[in-house]
């Protein structure tokens, strides 16, 4: 019998995943519909025409993202929950740190792919170039890690719960409050053209969020999920 | 016995320092000349404060003790101390914007601290909450413990973010006193010990709740 | 001792305060077939459970060959094949999908391969390219057969696999318990069957609030067992 090992089981995991979003396209179009619904709704607030909307851009679109990844969290972690799929999973010879990294990257790909399509949208709607600022990459790729890295976890515990759609976000705002407001600050700067020592501290306090929380989540998340 | 004795005394230091940090507040500690007898709410306030984040510490460790041996006890002292935590920080948000709007001329500021205290008390709400929608206790002792750990180490970015962010609160103790007159200091350490007591004797009393409700569940 | 696979040493659990196993010991020989009874609330999918290491005992220990199974971890849950009342199966994949993932995360050689050759074993190969949640709970229950025993386990547990099955389904899966009888494989199985338990068995536990009512070789004619059954349930 081949031996397991964390990379290789994680890597099982994740294409198990993608394979079934790509059989039943059901999180990345939902999460699409509703960001861009997000998006649309935040825009009454302005009055047409106004450059406003410029300055505050960042905001609604990491609103946009956070909501509808909070339906994309809840989504991926049901088809583990139903049909016991998560006892199966940990009776299987697996690591559960394997278990929890393949969850983080398959949902960190599905997010991924819903920016794919939301940032050009978001360009057109709010005439705002996001990406003018190649280190737009960095923060959403640090930013989008940390947001579904707890929001993994707690949508785990959540989905434990007897109300399990407003555990969620009632958990998982306020821990990210620190990521959201760095995520926020740092595009705001950029789409204001600002130099990167303006806005480079927000980026190590995400960098620096990130690797606590991983380190604290991969010991936590063994109890969590031993019955 | 010699325990509950212990607590006996605790509780009676806490009704009778609590009238007593009042009349140091009140009568021992001078007038602020600038703010006037709206800064006498300072004592209360700045007590609350440190009560409802040394809570979290308190449920933190706890926490990490329940994740390891999975007693009864560490559990239960995790959520008694969340619950006075989260009663605490509401305290500390109603008495700021009390003090906030004569002296700022606004109800909110959102300044590090304020904010952090807001951003804890979600927290700590959150936490009741998961409490309250999980039925098993094992579970239930088990998912706050993660919460109250990811909290702890959360509430120190918060306030470093929020930091970065904006910034207009007093520094009274960093700054060595900052100003404040030795008499008013004096007053505020005794707000502090006899918040402490408080804290101590509610956080033993709703452990022993919690053990009553335990036994007479599990009682056959 | 040296035959003895798995030996349950003292081992408890309590939710809370609430004991659900009272200290247990017993001796399982590699290659029996082992059939637990019991009322519901008797301490049956506990003890599966902690056999399985999905739940921790609170007190005792549970040994596999020797060691003790919370050392072994991993090792050990690679020789467990589990069949529940759950599936197991992921609703949007196919049967194929489904067995090829499970293939991979047990470190089988050609995954592929050993899964098309198990669902054709259990009669799923006409449909095991369509996804999971078309099929009949017959199929459905087929299907989750054959996913516990993709790695080969050297020790089955089966949860109540009776329960809401059809003809088909159950012929097949007596088919495949008689099939591990002769192979030497440990079966331990959970049923209220209680003829169909009572049939495969070599050896019976009757479990009652907790306890261990009856524990040994089969004393009774097949027709008298319910009256056993009963008399020990009733008296434990």
């Amino acid at each position: 019998m081949a031996k397991n090992n964390i990379l290789k089981d994680t890597i099982a995991i994740i294409r198990k995943d993608v394979m079934l979003e790509f059989h039943t396209r059901e999180v990345i179009s939902s999460m699409l519909v509703f960001a861009l619904l997000v998006v649309v709704v935040f825009s009454f607030i302005f009055e047409p025409g106004e450059h406003e909307q410029q300055r505050i851009a960042g905001g609604v679109y990491w609103m946009a993202l956070v909501f509808s990844g909070l339906l994309g969290l809840g989504k991926s972690m049901l088809s583990e929950t139903s049909g016991g799929n998560l006892e199966a999973l940990l009776l299987t010879p697996t690591s559960r740190n394997a278990i929890f990294l393949g969850k983080v990257f398959s949902n960190l790909i599905f997010m991924f792919a819903l920016q794919a399509v939301m940032l050009p949208l978001f360009v057109i709607l709010y005439e705002v170039n996001l990406l003018s600022d190649p280190m737009m990459l960095a923060v959403i790729a640090a930013t989008t890690y940390g947001f579904v890295l707890l929001g993994t976890l707690f949508s785990l515990i959540a989905s434990r719960t007897r109300t399990r759609e407003i555990m969620l976000p009632l958990l998982l705002l306020p821990v990210l409050v620190p990521i959201l407001l760095a995520a926020i600050q740092a595009t705001n700067a950029m789409v204001a053209m600002s130099p990167l020592e303006d806005y480079i501290k927000w980026i190590r306090l995400i960098v620096v969020f990130d690797i606590i929380f991983t380190a604290i989540s991969l010991v936590v998340f063994d109890p969590v999920v031993e019955e | 016995m010699l325990k509950s004795k212990l607590f006996f005394v605790i509780d009676v230091l806490a009704i009778v320092m609590i009238p007593v940090a009042l009349w140091f507040a009140f009568f021992y500690a001078p007038l602020e000349l600038r703010m006037g007898a709206i800064q006498k709410i300072f004592y209360f306030h700045v007590a609350s404060a440190w009560v409802g984040f040394a809570a979290l510490f308190v449920t933190f460790v706890c926490s990490i003790i329940f994740l390891i041996k999975r007693n009864h006890f560490s559990d239960d002292l995790a959520a008694a101390s969340a619950g006075i935590g989260l009663l605490f920080c509401t305290v500390v948000l109603m008495t700021g914007p009390l003090w906030a709007r004569p002296t700022w001329g606004v109800w909110w500021t959102w300044d590090p601290r304020l904010t952090t205290t807001l951003i804890l008390w979600f927290i700590y709400a959150g936490y009741v909450f998961l409490r309250k929608f999980i039925d098993d206790p094992d579970k239930r002792g088990k998912y706050c413990a993660v919460l109250g750990i990811i909290g702890f180490f959360d509430v120190p970015i918060v306030f470093l973010s929020i930091r970065f962010w904006r910034t207009i609160h007093p520094n009274v103790v960093q700054s060595g006193g900052g100003g404040l007159h030795p008499d008013m200091r004096t007053a505020m350490f005794v707000a502090l010990g006899a918040f402490t007591l408080l804290y101590i004797s509610l956080a033993n009393k709703r452990v022993r709740l919690a053990k009553l409700e335990r036994e007479y569940y599990t009682a056959e | 001792m040296n035959s003895n696979i798995l030996s349950l040493d003292k081992i408890s659990k309590k939710y809370g305060e609430k004991t659900v196993l009272k200290p247990l010991t017993l001796d399982i020989a590699s290659g029996e077939c082992i059939t637990v009874f019991g009322p519901n609330g008797a301490g049956k999918s506990t003890l599966l459970k902690l056999l399985s290491q999905q739940t921790k005992p609170s007190s005792g220990a549970i040994l596999y060959k020797g060691s003790k199974i919370k050392d072994l971890k991993e090792a050990y849950r690679a020789k467990l094949g589990v069949i529940s009342h759950q599936p197991f199966l992921y609703e949007g994949l196919s049967a194929f999908e489904n067995l090829q993932f499970y293939a991979s995360l047990y470190g089988v050689d050609n995954p592929a391969r050993r899964a098309s050759e198990l669902l054709t074993r259990v009669e799923m190969n006409k449909r095991m390219h369509d996804p999971v949640r078309t099929y009949s709970r017959g199929m459905l229950q087929r299907t989750s057969i054959a996913r516990a025993l993709l790695q080969n386990p050297e020790i089955i547990f089966l949860d109540e696999p009776y329960t809401g099955l059809d003809r088909h389904a159950s012929h097949v899966l007596t088919g495949i318990l008689k099939e591990q009888i002769e192979q030497k494989t440990t079966i331990l199985l959970v049923t209220h069957d209680l003829s169909l338990g009572y049939s495969l068995a070599s050896r019976l536990l009757i479990m009652s609030k907790g306890e261990m009512a009856y524990w040994g070789e089969k004393t009774v004619a097949d027709s008298d067992f319910e009256g056993f059954y009963l008399s020990m349930v009733d008296n434990g």
